[in-house]
């Protein structure tokens, strides 16, 4: 069944090994970010910190060294992820090609093409993200509209992506588009692209959120003209491609962290003395986070070994999102403090904006639905 | 070696554990058949070291065998016995052959080679032979005392929720069968946290069992024209009970496998904590989707639901161990909080308040 995919894996040594020095890195490199910054998590942007990480090596550090990886492997990688993840740094610049656009040329492309992009994004100076959503196509992914047509040595991209994080901030789009009908399969005719998104015809609207944020837009494209080689692996498999992708997208430690700017502030507010109401919660939020971890380590490990645990990433997805959102409302429980977009203390305004954020958590990356779907299809039941 | 006990323990549960002999056994029936079973095919002695007799494995080793006594709701003390010679074999006793259980909450005093006190609640203390128990001695320094069940000058009768014999025995100068002093590193309250791993891994192996029994029941029971796990309304809900189940199997395993030098506090208290809130959350869900039929005596579903009911809260409920590892973090402060989970496996049970406030 299902559930035996996840086998406890604990982290190797030598990956555990870099643990110390992330950690230093980040405590001299970000001594003065503050608190209410940290707690962007994941959505915090900063160009400059994304260069350094890459001039340390820890950004595309699981790809091969001839594209200026580190062949680091990918406990390694979670090691540094999770440490920046957990003191809140703004990893936001590099973080879509880090996670999974790096891995996706470096296992679709060809060698031009790995040549090309990996080594940029390496060293934290090529950002990207992901074309999937449109207006009309949200969970229902597969029937998306916007096309590319080939025209001689080169397509030409028509239509409309929507709620596509840090496409104002990017040099690139991997774009899931339409290159073919739709075969008997409704999942064929798809193909990906990597879009220079300064290319003519390009239009990109940011989308303000409720929080007065601008993390997701609208990007448009108008009879926009790509090379031939902007094609990632094969033309009609590019739903093969995405689903690829997405184990490594629904599982890592950003599904279950987005909160902990909050849970530390929380733990500070609560003090040294908490009554038992309060050290329950702390204590039964921390022993779930320790059990997400480990749930999150294990997909890593079957990843590691070339397995698709598209079942065990959405668990992972599902029961980290659960958490992540349920931690407003637990600190809301414990202590009687107002949240604060502006005034009050850390912990009031850490509180006012995560609170904000917590709906985006189950939406992004696949919805609550669509994940406790597919695991339905991993009982039978689908 | 795990490969080995797991097979061999699946084949024999399969034969002797059977719903109908589960059932039999509940109220305080002795599983004499099975228990032979166990006892001659020696698992009792696998946390043994190997110059005590015993085959030597780690907890990792052991955790298969425990997931599969709550797997097939195993109506006797296995896993107690496993912790009972582990702890023995741990001070330098040899192991105990036949029927041992562990007294984990008690107030015990060894005064030479006599021991006078309580031990509550212990798993089968009327059926069983022998009991290991951790005793103060007048110095007030813990000691591992073997004792025999007979010497005991009171039992009282008690039963859980699944009509699982916890009996409480008391002994008035009853002479210890073997004691030795509790091993450095060790902490006084070793078997209490050793009975929080066993249940977390009992609880693992049940929901694991419930899930597929409750998969099954919705791919095979047809309403409106179809079968009921067709309905999103059934998927959403198992999918639900399918997350739990399998943080409650990493959770479990994880615990067994830091134990490895003494047993890895943190790591046992997260894994009751979760398996705890499994155990809710898919009992829970598997009687709704079964609906009246699995509310039924005949239908086996309750030997598996009321046994989560039952572990949940022994050797320490979910909010315990919530507390103790709440009061814990809250003391370190925030800096020290990820620190102290990315190394929970060495984070002992000292470090862990005793009784919370």
């Amino acid at each position: 069944m299902a559930i035996s995919q996840f086998t406890y894996s604990r982290l190797p040594a030598e990956a555990e090994a870099l643990r110390a020095e992330v950690r230093a890195f980040i405590q001299k490199t970000l001594a003065d970010y503050p608190v209410t910054l940290r707690a962007q998590s994941w959505m915090g942007f900063d160009a400059e910190f994304s260069k350094k990480l890459g001039a340390k090596g820890w950004v595309g550090m699981a790809l091969p060294k001839a594209y200026g990886g580190a062949e680091a492997g990918p406990f390694a990688r979670y090691v540094i992820i999770e440490e920046l993840l957990a003191a809140g740094a703004p990893v936001s610049a590099h973080w879509i090609a880090d996670r999974q656009s790096g891995p996706l040329i470096n296992r679709f492309g060809t060698d031009a093409q790995k040549q090309h992009y990996l080594p940029a994004i390496c060293r934290g100076e090529s950002y990207f993200c992901i074309g999937m959503s449109e207006p009309n196509s949200g969970s229902d992914l597969a029937s998306i509209k916007s096309n590319a047509v080939r025209d001689g040595d080169s397509w030409v991209l028509n239509g409309q992506k929507v709620w596509t994080t840090n496409a104002h901030h990017s040099n690139y789009m991997i774009a899931l588009v339409r290159t073919g009908e739709k075969q008997a399969a409704r999942h064929d005719g798809m193909s990906q692209f990597i879009v220079d998104l300064s290319l003519p015809g390009i239009t990109i609207r940011p989308i303000r959120d409720l929080a007065g944020g601008e993390h997701f837009n609208e990007v448009f494209f108008d009879n926009v003209r790509v090379p031939a080689d902007a094609l990632i692996g094969s033309e009609g498999k590019g739903w093969d491609q995405v689903t690829a992708e997405l184990a490594f997208e629904r599982s890592g430690p950003e599904r279950f962290l987005s909160c902990m700017a909050l849970l530390k502030t929380l733990i500070d507010a609560v003090g040294k003395t908490p009554d038992a109401l309060q050290s329950r919660e702390i204590g039964r939020l921390s022993a779930k986070l320790l059990t997400l971890r480990n749930m999150s380590l294990s997909v890593t490990a079957q990843l590691a070994a070339g397995e698709h645990p598209a079942w065990a990433a959405s668990c992972v997805k599902d029961l980290g999102n659960v958490f992540e959102q349920e931690l407003p409302e637990v600190a809301q429980l414990l202590l009687e403090t107002d949240p604060r977009q502006e005034g009050g203390s850390e912990y009031a305004r850490v509180l006012a904006y995560l609170t904000q954020m917590a709906p985006s958590f189950s939406l992004r990356g696949g919805t609550r639905e669509i994940l406790r779907g597919i695991i339905a299809r991993g009982l039978g039941l689908r | 070696m795990r490969e080995l006990f797991d097979a061999t323990i699946e084949r024999l549960f399969t034969d002797l554990a059977t719903p109908a002999y589960v059932l039999g056994c509940e109220g305080g029936e002795w599983p004499a058949e099975l228990w032979a079973a166990i006892d001659d095919s020696g698992f009792t002695f696998a946390g043994v070291s190997e110059a005590l007799g015993g085959a030597e494995a780690s907890w990792a080793d052991m955790y298969g065998m425990v997931r599969a006594a709550g797997r097939f709701t195993v109506p006797a003390p296995l896993g107690e016995a496993l912790l009972g010679n582990w702890l023995l074999s741990q001070a330098g006793l040899e192991g105990r052959a036949g029927s041992l259980s562990v007294a984990v909450n008690t107030v015990l005093v060894l005064e030479a080679d006599r021991v006078s006190g309580i031990a509550h609640a212990v798993p089968w203390g009327r059926n069983v032979d022998a009991i290991v128990a951790v005793a103060s001695t007048l110095s007030g320094a813990p000691s591992v005392v073997l004792l025999q069940r007979n010497t005991a000058s009171e039992v009282t009768l008690a039963l859980n929720v699944a009509g699982e014999p916890r009996d409480d025995l008391s002994f008035t100068d009853a002479q210890v069968l073997a004691q030795a002093p509790l091993p450095a590193g060790l902490d006084a309250r070793v078997l209490e946290l050793g009975g929080a791993m066993l249940r977390a891994a009992q609880t693992a192996g049940a929901l694991h069992a419930l899930l597929d029994m409750t998969a099954n029941y919705a791919r095979e029971r047809q309403q409106f024209g179809k079968a009921i796990g067709s309905f999103q309304a059934i998927q959403q809900q198992l999918a639900v009970f399918a997350e739990q189940a399998a943080a409650a199997g990493i959770a479990a395993e994880a615990a067994f496998a830091e134990s490895t030098d003494g047993l890895a506090g943190l790591t046992i208290a997260a894994a009751k904590v979760s398996t705890g809130e499994a155990a809710s959350v898919g009992a829970g869900i598997a009687h709704s989707v079964h609906g009246a039929i699995g509310f039924t005596e005949e239908y086996p579903l309750h030997l598996l639901t009321r046994r989560l009911w039952a572990w949940r809260s022994e050797f320490g409920s979910a909010s315990l161990w919530s507390q103790r590892l709440g009061e814990q973090i809250c003391q370190a402060g925030s800096e020290a909080y990820w620190p102290l989970l990315t190394s929970h496996s060495q984070q002992p049970l000292t470090r862990l308040a005793s009784n919370p406030a």
